[in-house]
């Protein structure tokens, strides 16, 4: 009697005993193409969202199966286009940061940054150091806030719920504390162009000093929790890798490319504000997969939680803000100005031909270049490995589609 | 038989299946886990986060229209998304109820000038509670839970009272 197994394995069906690792992307199930004694298989079109609890907003990606295994994968996007660049042709200067809020909106410091900066280099407006401080400060507590966000949900994402919790105790604290310089949760509207809105309250210092402290031990719980976890490790080690040549050739940023192992951090590389005096780490991974993108972002909440405390003891004195006229024309002109935000190079093309609103603002959102490369990389992962991947890559559809 | 609020004593309450029903409906509000955009943030995730726990009020989220009573539309909905929500909304059993979270949900918020925008949710699906603000703050929308329960109280009271007027 010939085993099921053994048939299957002729037929190249199987890969052979031993060759399969669990944490490693089946590549040995193979499907006979003309299939086995007359069988046929077909592919099968799995539709995903948009709404899909897990695709973090409102991504829809068909997915062409062959059995368990993607052969191809395609995003469809646009269902949250709302003109971002458009209205901003025709907003005033210094109105462009309320609509950069809401474009990445989990982390809108550094949207609000790059347009502000974007302002200042084309109109050559000098900041005062007090300015440039906090303008870090606010960008890495934000950043912090918004991996704390995709720590949570990449859980959710391979199935475990209590991290997410722990994740937002801990955000509703940093909320607490932008809330309390800013005046609002999410929208902040902060930096404008020539400074920011306002200093640090009172006693707001002593605050965050207290939150970094406790997360120096709360960040060990979090990876504790989760990157400890066995089940977790086998479903994103070896999951998504995305090579050297791949990150580079599709413009990743932010986390996803210093995954891969290039070290480009545009706050290191192309310094603004006043990162030019931080002191910090820039994390890279090895191989790319979704393991070396969550070990990079841990670390870079520790490398901003270090930052936070540096800021704090060198806050300059002076104005926060400088003396900018109420409504700003800047003469005709050509920037592109960059952050680093929380999920890569978030830049603004700005193109002014004089008067009060700009003549075209591009907004290059760093998404956009994790969910194409995702279309190379799914194809040859099980279907219960995507909705990982996408979590691993931490795509915003706001910026996406903007 | 439950314990009486006053004597602490066994007693029997009386009570229409309508009623019963209502109270059950009133104090189970599942929504839809479906986050369209920036107010996803504050309405589902910071909702069913340990500060806000909307869970207490027996608010919680399911990944599945099926199983969901409330569709709390969070965020700017546009053309190519409008098919999508009414689609969702087919899809819910009855009874159900839409909470239009948000300026964008409301009117079109912020992006309202912008063609591809629907001019809030409510040419789309009926709307029950609205909650202005961008984002509305997690109170808030609690506050428009609280409404939306009051609502579902009232309107059982109504249909109740006009089939005794009917009598
Ligand atoms: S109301 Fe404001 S926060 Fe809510 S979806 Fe619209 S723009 Fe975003």
């Amino acid at each position: 009697m010939t085993d099921a197994r053994d048939i299957a394995t002729e037929a190249g069906m199987l890969a052979p005993e031993g060759t399969h690792h669990p944490g490693l992307p089946p590549a040995g199930i193979r499907r006979a193409p003309e299939g086995v004694d007359g069988l046929t298989t077909e592919h099968l079109i799995i539709n995903m969202g948009p709404q899909h609890p897990s695709t973090h907003g409102v991504l829809r990606m068909i997915v062409e199966m062959d059995g368990e295994e993607i052969v191809s994968a395609e995003a469809s996007i646009g269902y949250l286009h709302r003109g971002i660049e458009k209205l901003a042709e025709h907003r005033q200067y210094n109105a462009l940061g309320t609509l950069m809020d809401r474009g990445d909106y989990v982390s809108g410091i550094h949207g609000e940054l790059a347009s502000a900066l974007a302002v200042e280099k084309l109109m050559e407006i000098a900041i005062p150091a007090k300015a440039d401080y906090l303008r870090v400060l606010l960008s890495e507590i934000n950043r912090i806030a918004s991996h704390l966000v995709w720590f949570g949900t990449f859980g959710l994402d391979t199935g475990a719920m209590g991290q997410f919790l722990y994740a937002m105790r801990d955000r509703e604290n940093l909320v607490d504390i932008l809330e309390g310089i800013t005046g609002a949760r999410m929208m902040f509207n902060y930096v404008r162009p020539g400074g920011v809105l306002a200093d640090l309250p009172a006693g707001m210092a002593a605050k965050i000093l207290e939150f970094c402290s406790g997360f120096d031990k709360y960040i060990e719980e979090h990876h504790d929790l989760l990157g400890g976890n066995e089940i977790f490790q086998h479903r994103v080690k070896g999951i998504g890798a995305i090579d050297r040549d791949t990150a580079l050739a599709f413009g990743l940023s932010g986390a996803n490319l210093r995954g891969s192992g290039v070290a480009f951090d545009v706050r290191r590389e192309r310094p603004y504000a006043a990162y030019g005096e931080m002191e910090f780490d820039v994390p890279v991974g090895s191989t790319g997969d979704s393991w070396d993108r969550y070990m990079v972002r841990m670390e870079e909440m520790r490398q901003s939680n270090r930052m936070i405390r540096q800021c704090l003891e060198g806050m300059p004195e002076g104005d926060f803000t400088a003396k900018v006229p109420r409504v700003l024309r800047p003469p005709e002109g050509e920037v592109y100005a960059a952050v680093e935000s929380s999920r890569g190079e978030t830049g603004i093309h700005l193109v002014s031909q004089g008067g009060d609103t700009p003549y075209r603002f591009h907004y290059k959102a760093p998404s956009l270049y994790a969910l194409q490369a995702l279309e190379e990389i799914l194809p040859g992962h099980l279907l219960a490995d995507v909705v990982m991947i996408i979590g691993s890559t931490d795509i915003m559809l706001g910026e996406i589609d903007r | 038989m439950a314990i009486d609020r006053f004597t602490g004593e066994h007693s029997i309450a009386f009570i229409r299946v309508e009623q019963l029903f209502d109270l059950a409906r009133r104090n189970s509000l599942w929504y839809m886990a479906f986050g369209i955009a920036c107010c996803a943030i504050e309405g589902l995730m910071s909702a069913s986060g340990p500060r806000f726990d909307f869970d207490r009020m027996g608010v919680f989220f399911r990944a599945s229209p099926r199983q969901a009573d409330v569709m709390i539309v969070a965020g700017t909905v546009n053309k190519k998304m409008a098919e999508t929500v009414k689609t969702l909304y087919d899809q819910m059993p009855e009874p159900k109820w839409v909470v239009a979270m948000g300026a964008c949900a409301c009117t079109g918020g912020p992006f309202r000038e912008y063609p591809n925008v629907v001019l809030g949710v409510d040419q789309i699906v009926p709307v029950d509670v609205y909650i202005p603000g961008c984002p509305p703050r997690p109170e808030s929308v609690q506050y428009g839970f609280m409404q939306l329960q009051d609502k579902i109280k009232k309107q059982t009271e109504d249909r109740l009272a006009a089939r005794r007027d009917s009598h």
